[in-house]
């Protein structure tokens, strides 16, 4: 393989245009943030623009996590969508009237605090979604600790699915006894209470969205935050230098076995806010939304945003999640027929999707905004003669 | 033999003095799996003997189990090859698979084979049917390596997983516009269902000769191919090291391009022998058939041929045993839940070498 990396295309363009500074790039962040805070007040309050908003944002918080087992550690986790099934179970388990012969009731009030069945406040449900994800991370991670690369890819995958069949067929299975059954299978744990919290106003997915915009718009600036001040710790340290090289990391004292399942608690924690926040904003759990595809479709976010990079997982979820859940269903669907032809772009838009994601990574392999550590090792061409076969991520 | 079986590897870390776990630990590496593959069969073939007092039940899953795990194998070992060579899921294999069910079933009516037809011109138009499928899915394939894989050798090895998927996606479409998004009947042309004969209480289907007769010759060409044919020498010298490869003369552009060539003729194959045995094809069924036959190849070991081949069988014979005594729903749970226990004691796979990626 050619040791000579050629330049691509698209590097030519960003020569011309400068770097940000420190200084300007705050500038940028800031405004965009700001935006992002009084960009419900723009829009009518069950406007679609701010829905599809908010559900792009518990992308962003799901492609942050993963990012964290993907991108920082190196470990290729193909079955992502367990953890968001996880939350989201941990919605539907917590916050609704699946359970009616339960009778409990944990500081809600309002309507939920009547209701039959299990209800608890929506900041517990978080925190539990949270710590059941983080131990059903270690324990996928257990098994792929002796493995490397694809390996850990099929043996997480295998895990995704086994959670996607038990989602499915769960309406049989009766672990808390007769009555209790683990899930509502295809028909979905319906409705989950709305939200509720203190100094937002009322929560309600059909009526009023800007409080569940909000609610993910923090989660998700928590999340980046969490992404950041980790990656520049001793712990992200530690992750990028098993990415890197593990026999080098564990000879330089890095514990493998504890610092690589901190990796899979913390990037399942993640997934299993942003799937107890889907919950309770869906208004159903349904086990058809908890299939391999989402895993691909999270892993795709961070690759094309860049892997290992916090700001580029951010921009790629968003951009990816509106390509695929807004522009090509609902914005071009139409197009065809006003050029006269006669076909629904929806029967075509896996297709699409599917040449995106090869066009992209033809041209752009390292991501949109790919991480500095990485962009060097790529442009410098360092082991460049050994990548073509040998890079081990 | 397997691609990667001549490699010389290091010796994974070599053990720094005996602790006492160790000969537990050897005992379970070694013993382990096999009491793990052997719980199912042994499990229900008890009960049998139980409440029929005979393994004929048994026997006719486990046989079920292998011809349809034959079909497994086929497209497992265009998995195997593939990531021997160039170290990728090549996530578009299933899809191609599915594109080789819908060849089949579309030649078939291009060529007027139906019911009504005579033997004779049946199983010539089968042969036909099966010549074309193998061709038009090998060139599929070497066109999909030209197109994702082969601009990204030099990415970072996330990239070409992603254009695996694109590929993979762009595929379904076209199948879903072909054919349509529900499940598609084909002619019974073989009569699937017809007994040939009973043996031992174990009833031989024509759908099993067929897969068995089909796939039994290909893997046997395939491995002599690669075994003792000259290109198959210089695709073992690629897998081991293309930059040696090519230092010695060795077109390995070429090479690469004839391993997806027959990954892609034995994954037509199988789609043929899918679309006559299960008597319908679907758009989203490679999808499935991708994800068990990576499995297998994983389970055998991946690389090695005559792994994906067991593994593949292996497979077949649990997803029967599940799908007649534990219920269909469960399969999919119950394969995947072998494959981790395979991954926890036995990482580099049924026949596999220690590499570097399983240590």
């Amino acid at each position: 393989m050619a040791t000579t990396v050629k330049k691509k295309p698209l590097a030519a363009l960003e020569d011309r245009f400068p770097k940000l500074g420190r200084g300007p790039q705050a500038v940028l962040i800031t405004a965009i943030a700001i935006f992002a805070v009084i960009f419900p007040l723009l829009m009518d309050p069950i406007s679609g623009t701010l829905a599809d908003a908010t559900q792009y944002l518990a992308y962003v918080v799901m492609g942050l996590g993963l990012n964290i087992v993907v991108g920082f550690a190196g470990l290729l986790d193909l079955g992502y969508v367990a953890f968001y099934a996880v939350g989201a179970y941990c919605s539907g388990w917590l916050m609704s009237s699946f359970y009616a012969d339960a009778n409990i009731h944990i500081l809600v009030t309002g309507t939920a605090a009547q209701a039959p069945g299990v209800h608890v406040n929506f900041l517990l449900v978080l925190v539990i979604a949270a710590m059941l994800c983080a131990v059903a991370g270690v324990i996928i991670g257990l098994p792929t600790l002796r493995l490397r690369g694809d390996y850990i890819a099929i043996v997480t995958l295998a895990f995704g699915e086994i959670v996607h069949v038990f989602a499915v067929n769960g309406d049989g299975i009766h672990p808390f006894g007769v009555g209790y059954p683990l899930t509502k299978g295809r028909d979905g744990i319906s409705p989950i209470d709305q939200i509720k919290l203190p100094g937002l106003s009322q929560f309600n997915s059909y009526l009023n969205l800007r409080p569940y915009y909000w609610t993910i718009l923090a989660i998700a600036a928590i999340a980046i935050f969490i992404s950041l001040r980790l990656r520049d710790s001793r712990l992200g340290r530690a992750w990028i230098a098993i990415r890197e090289d593990e026999v080098a990391a564990a000879s330089m004292g890095i514990p493998l076995v504890k610092t690589k399942l901190q990796a899979y608690a913390i990037g399942a924690a993640l997934g299993g806010v942003s799937g107890a926040f889907l919950g309770p904003y869906l208004q159903i759990v349904n086990a058809d939304s908890f299939a391999f595809s989402f895993s691909i479709f999270v892993i795709a976010t961070i690759i094309l945003g860049g892997l290992g990079s916090v700001w580029g997982v951010v921009l790629g979820s968003i951009l990816l999640s509106y390509i695929n859940y807004t522009l090509i269903p609902d914005q071009l669907n139409s197009v065809p027929h006003k050029i006269g032809l006669d076909f629904n772009l929806a029967d075509v838009s896996i297709g699409i999707f599917g040449v995106l994601l090869l066009f992209v990574m033809l041209i752009r392999p390292e991501g949109l905004l790919p991480e500095r550590r990485r962009k060097i090792e790529l442009t410098e061409g360092i082991g460049a003669a050994e990548t073509s076969f040998e890079v081990s991520t | 033999m397997a691609l990667q079986d001549a490699q010389v590897d290091p010796p994974a870390a070599a053990p720094l003095g005996a602790r006492p776990g160790d000969a537990i630990r050897n005992f379970i590496s070694g013993y382990g799996l096999f009491a793990v593959l052997l719980a199912l069969p042994v499990y229900y073939g008890i009960s049998d003997l139980k409440n029929d007092g005979n393994l004929a039940h048994l026997g006719q899953n486990i046989f079920q189990g292998l011809s349809n795990g034959a079909i497994w194998a086929l497209i497992a070992v265009g998995y195997t090859l593939v990531y021997g060579i160039i170290e990728l899921i090549n996530f578009a294999h299933g899809d191609v698979f599915m594109i080789g069910s819908f060849t089949a079933s579309a030649l078939f009516g291009t060529l007027g084979l139906t019911l009504v037809s005579s033997t004779g011109s049946i199983v010539f138009g089968l042969i036909l049917t099966l010549v074309l499928c193998m061709l038009i899915c090998g060139l599929l394939n070497v066109m999909i390596e030209r197109v994702a894989y082969r601009p990204l050798r030099n990415a970072p090895k996330l990239a070409p997983l992603i254009t695996a998927v694109g590929l993979s996606f762009i595929l379904q479409n076209v199948g879903l516009l072909w054919q349509g998004g529900s499940p598609r009947s084909v002619d019974d042309l073989i009569h699937a269902q017809q007994d040939v004969f009973t043996f031992l209480g174990i009833t031989v289907q024509r759908a099993d000769v067929l897969a068995i007769v089909v796939t039994i010759p290909l893997v046997i060409a395939a491995t002599t191919f690669i075994n003792r044919s000259r290109l198959g020498k210089a695709m073992r010298a690629t897998a081991q090291d293309p930059d040696a490869a090519r230092l010695m003369g060795i077109n390995v552009d070429v090479t690469i391009s004839l391993t997806f060539l027959i990954g892609g003729m034995l994954a037509g194959a199988a789609g043929l022998i899918y679309a006559l045995y299960q008597t319908t094809v679907q758009f989203n069924q490679g999808f499935q058939a991708g994800l068990i036959a990576f499995t297998a190849a994983v389970m055998g070991g991946i690389g090695n041929l005559r792994g994906a081949v067991l593994g593949g069988l292996i497979i077949g014979i649990i997803q029967f045993i599940s799908d007649d005594r534990i219920g269909t729903q469960w399969t999919p749970a119950i394969v995947f839940a072998y494959l981790i226990l395979i991954m926890i004691f036995r990482p580099q796979g049924l026949l596999g070498e220690e590499t570097r990626e399983a240590g």
